[in-house]
C-alpha cells in the first residue's frame, strides 16, 4: 500500500537504504529507524545475465 | 618501490567505505600509494594505469575487491596487506547493527518502511527504485548517471501512485526536520522548498536557518527533473504536496535556468496556487515581472529575502551591494599586492557555488575560465591548469574517479590550493565550505595547512594573498558553523555565511585589481 506525501511529511521517517553505509549511520544519529542493505551488482555485474535473472523473474 | 596486492572474492563494500579503508592504509608508513578498489572493468584500468597488473587483477569481478599497496620495502607492503581484514572488520564493526542484503529482506524487516535511499552504481538504480515504488515507498536516489528514459519510467511509475521520486542525482533533502543524504541540522519551520540541486539547497536551508526561521520540508528533485524531456515531473508532486502541508506557508523553487516548457508550466501552476512563492532560476538575466504571489530571484540570497519578506514583511535589503565596512576591508587589501597580481583561482567542493560564483563575477564584468563554465570558450581545455579567472568545481567526476568526493574529503582539494600558490599572478584565493550530515568531519580544518602554505608563498616573494570562503552549515551541524568560521579567521581568511557575498566581494577587489 502507497503511503501518501503528506504521511511522509507527518509520520516518523523508516528508511531502507540501500548502499552508502555513512547514509545509513547518519539517519541512525538523527534517531531514524534505518534498515542497511549491503547491496551487491546482482550476477556479479554481469548485464546479460542480470537480464536472464529478470526475464526468469 | 615495492608492489603488492590482494584480492578478497566476494567482498563487496561501497566506494565511501572503501575510500575510508584507502584513507586509512594510506597513512601507514613507508607506504606511498594505496588502491582499494572492487573490480569493474574501470577500476581495473585504473589500477592498471598506477601500476597493479596480474592475471588475479584480470581475472576479477565486479563483486571481488582488490586492494594494492605500494611501499618502501616488501615488509611494508606485507604487513599492511596482512592487517587489511583486521581493518575491514573493525570499520564494519562501527557501522549499523542490522544489515541486509537485499531490499525484499530489508522490507520484511521493517515492513512499516516509508522512504528508500538509494546510493549505488547507476546501471542498476532502476531495479531497487521500482522495487521501492512497487512496495509503495517514496524513493530518494542519490546516485548519477541513471539513464534518462529510466528516469522517466520510475518518476511516471511513481506518479501514478502519487509517489516521489527524489533524484537521481540528489544530494539533498530534507524531510519535517531530519536531513537526506547532504543535509544541513535545520530548525523546523514554515518555509517549504524545491531544489534541482543538492547546494543550492543546502546553501538557502542554512541561509534561512541562520537568520532565525526554519523550513517545513526541503525536497530535492535532481538536476534532470527541471529539464523539457522529465518536465518537472517530481517538482510538480513537490508543489502541490508543500501546498497542502499544513506547516508551509511559503514555497520557494530553487534550480539553474530549466528548460523553457517547464518553466512556463511551473509558472502558471504556482500562478493558482493558493500559498505565495519564490521561483529561483539562478543567474537567469530576465525574469517575468513580480506579481503579489509569485515573486522571482536569480540568486539564493534574493530567494532567502523574498521568502523573508513574503513570510514576516522583513524588508527587502539589495544582496548585491558591499557594505562601508567591507569596502574598507578591501581599500586596505588591494595596496598589498605586487604589480603583477591580478587573477581569482577558485577551488569549489559545491557544483552550485561554481555556477553561481561565476554568474556574479561576469554579472560584474569578470570573465571566468572553469571545466564547467557559462560560455563554451572558457572551458579549460586541461582542468587540472588554470587560466587567468579561473574557477573549477573539484566535485566534477574528471577529478573524484577513484578518489573521494571533496565535500566529503578535501584532500584533492588540497592538493589544487598548493599547486595554486605557485602562481604569482594570482591576487585572491576563493574556496566554498559545506558542512553537515555526511561531510567532512572538519573540512576548514582539512585545508587550514595548505592555505597557510599558499600565503607564506606569497608572502616570502613580498606579495600577498587574499583568501576569501563562503561555509555553508549552521551551529548545529556537527562541524559547528563558529568553530569553522574562527579557524578561518584565525588564518585571516575573509568569512562569508553566503556563496553569494563572498563573490561580490571577490568581483570588486578583482575591479580595482583591473583600474
Amino acid at each position: 500500500m502507497e503511503i501518501t506525501i503528506q504521511e511522509l511529511f507527518q509520520d516518523d521517517l523508516k528508511v531502507i537504504n540501500v548502499g552508502l553505509r555513512k547514509f545509513a549511520e547518519e539517519l541512525d544519529k538523527q534517531d531514524i529507524d534505518v534498515v542497511q542493505i549491503d547491496w551487491s551488482p546482482p550476477a556479479g555485474g554481469d548485464q546479460n545475465l542480470i537480464d536472464l535473472l529478470d526475464d526468469l523473474l | 618501490m615495492i608492489t603488492g596486492y590482494t584480492i578478497r572474492k566476494n567482498q563487496y563494500y561501497d566506494s565511501v567505505f572503501l575510500m575510508g579503508i584507502n584513507k586509512k592504509l594510506s597513512d601507514n608508513p613507508g607506504v606511498t600509494q594505496t588502491a582499494v578498489l572492487m573490480g569493474t572493468e574501470m577500476n581495473k584500468e585504473l589500477l592498471q594505469d598506477i601500476g597493479f597488473t596480474g592475471d588475479e587483477i584480470a581475472a576479477a569481478g565486479a563483486n571481488d575487491l582488490i586492494v594494492g599497496v605500494i611501499g618502501e620495502t616488501q615488509s611494508t607492503v606485507d604487513t599492511v596487506l596482512a592487517d587489511l581484514d583486521k581493518l575491514l572488520n573493525a570499520e564494519i564493526g562501527e557501522t549499523t547493527h542490522q544489515n541486509w542484503h537485499r531490499f525484499e529482506d530489508g522490507l520484511e524487516y521493517q515492513p512499516d518502511s516509508n522512504l528508500a535511499v538509494i546510493s549505488i552504481p547507476g546501471e542498476f538504480v532502476y531495479r531497487e527504485a521500482l522495487k521501492a515504488l512497487e512496495a509503495g515507498l517514496h524513493v530518494f536516489i542519490f546516485s548519477s548517471n541513471v539513464p534518462l528514459e529510466e528516469e522517466k519510467a520510475l518518476k511516471e511509475n511513481a506518479l501514478e501512485k502519487n509517489l516521489l521520486v527524489m533524484g537521481p542525482d540528489c544530494g539533498t533533502s530534507l524531510i519535517a526536520g531530519h536531513g537526506i543524504g547532504f543535509a544541513n541540522a535545520v530548525r523546523k519551520g514554515s518555509i517549504g522548498v524545491i531544489g534541482a540541486s543538492g547546494t543550492g539547497l543546502q546553501e538557502f536551508t542554512c541561509q534561512i536557518h541562520n537568520g532565525g526561521l526554519g523550513i517545513s520540508h526541503a525536497i530535492g528533485t535532481g538536476t534532470n527533473d527541471v529539464s523539457d524531456q522529465i518536465g518537472g515531473i517530481t517538482s510538480f508532486l513537490a508543489v502541490d504536496a508543500l501546498e497542502a502541508d499544513p506547516s508551509t506557508e511559503v514555497i520557494v523553487f530553487i534550480s539553474k535556468p530549466p528548460g523553457s516548457k517547464f518553466q512556463e508550466s511551473l509558472i502558471k501552476h504556482f500562478e493558482t496556487c493558493s500559498k505565495p512563492a519564490v521561483c529561483c532560476f539562478l543567474g537567469a538575466e530576465s525574469s517575468p515581472d513580480q506579481s503579489s504571489k509569485l515573486k522571482f530571484a536569480s540568486t539564493i540570497d534574493d530567494a532567502v529575502t523574498w521568502a523573508r519578506h513574503l513570510i514576516n514583511g522583513d524588508p527587502m535589503p539589495g544582496t548585491e551591494s558591499l557594505t562601508d565596512e567591507e569596502l574598507s576591508l578591501i581599500d586596505a587589501e588591494v595596496v598589498k599586492f605586487s604589480d603583477d597580481q591580478r587573477y581569482l583561482r577558485g577551488i569549489f567542493a559545491g557544483g552550485t557555488f561554481t555556477y553561481q560564483s561565476q554568474k556574479i563575477l561576469q554579472s560584474q564584468g569578470v570573465e571566468v575560465y572553469s571545466n564547467a563554465p557559462l560560455k563554451p570558450e572558457y572551458k579549460l581545455e586541461d582542468p587540472n591548469q588554470s587560466i587567468k579567472n579561473s574557477i573549477v568545481d573539484m566535485g566534477d567526476e574528471f577529478y573524484t574517479l577513484g578518489r573521494p568526493h571533496p565535500m566529503i574529503d578535501g584532500t584533492i582539494r588540497k592538493e589544487r590550493i598548493l599547486a595554486e600558490g605557485n602562481y604569482p599572478e594570482m591576487a585572491i584565493l576563493f574556496l566554498d565550505f559545506i558542512l553537515g550530515y555526511n561531510a567532512s568531519a572538519d573540512p576548514v580544518g582539512e585545508l587550514l595547512d595548505a592555505i597557510h602554505h599558499a600565503q607564506q608563498s606569497f608572502q616570502v616573494r613580498g606579495a600577498h594573498l587574499t583568501v576569501v570562503a563562503s561555509i555553508c552549515g549552521t551551529e548545529d551541524d556537527s562541524q559547528d558553523l563558529n568553530l569553522q568560521t574562527q579557524l578561518l579567521r584565525d588564518q585571516k581568511v575573509f568569512v562569508f555565511q553566503s556563496n553569494s557575498r563572498a563573490a561580490y566581494f571577490c568581483a570588486e577587489i578583482l575591479k580595482r585589481l583591473g583600474d
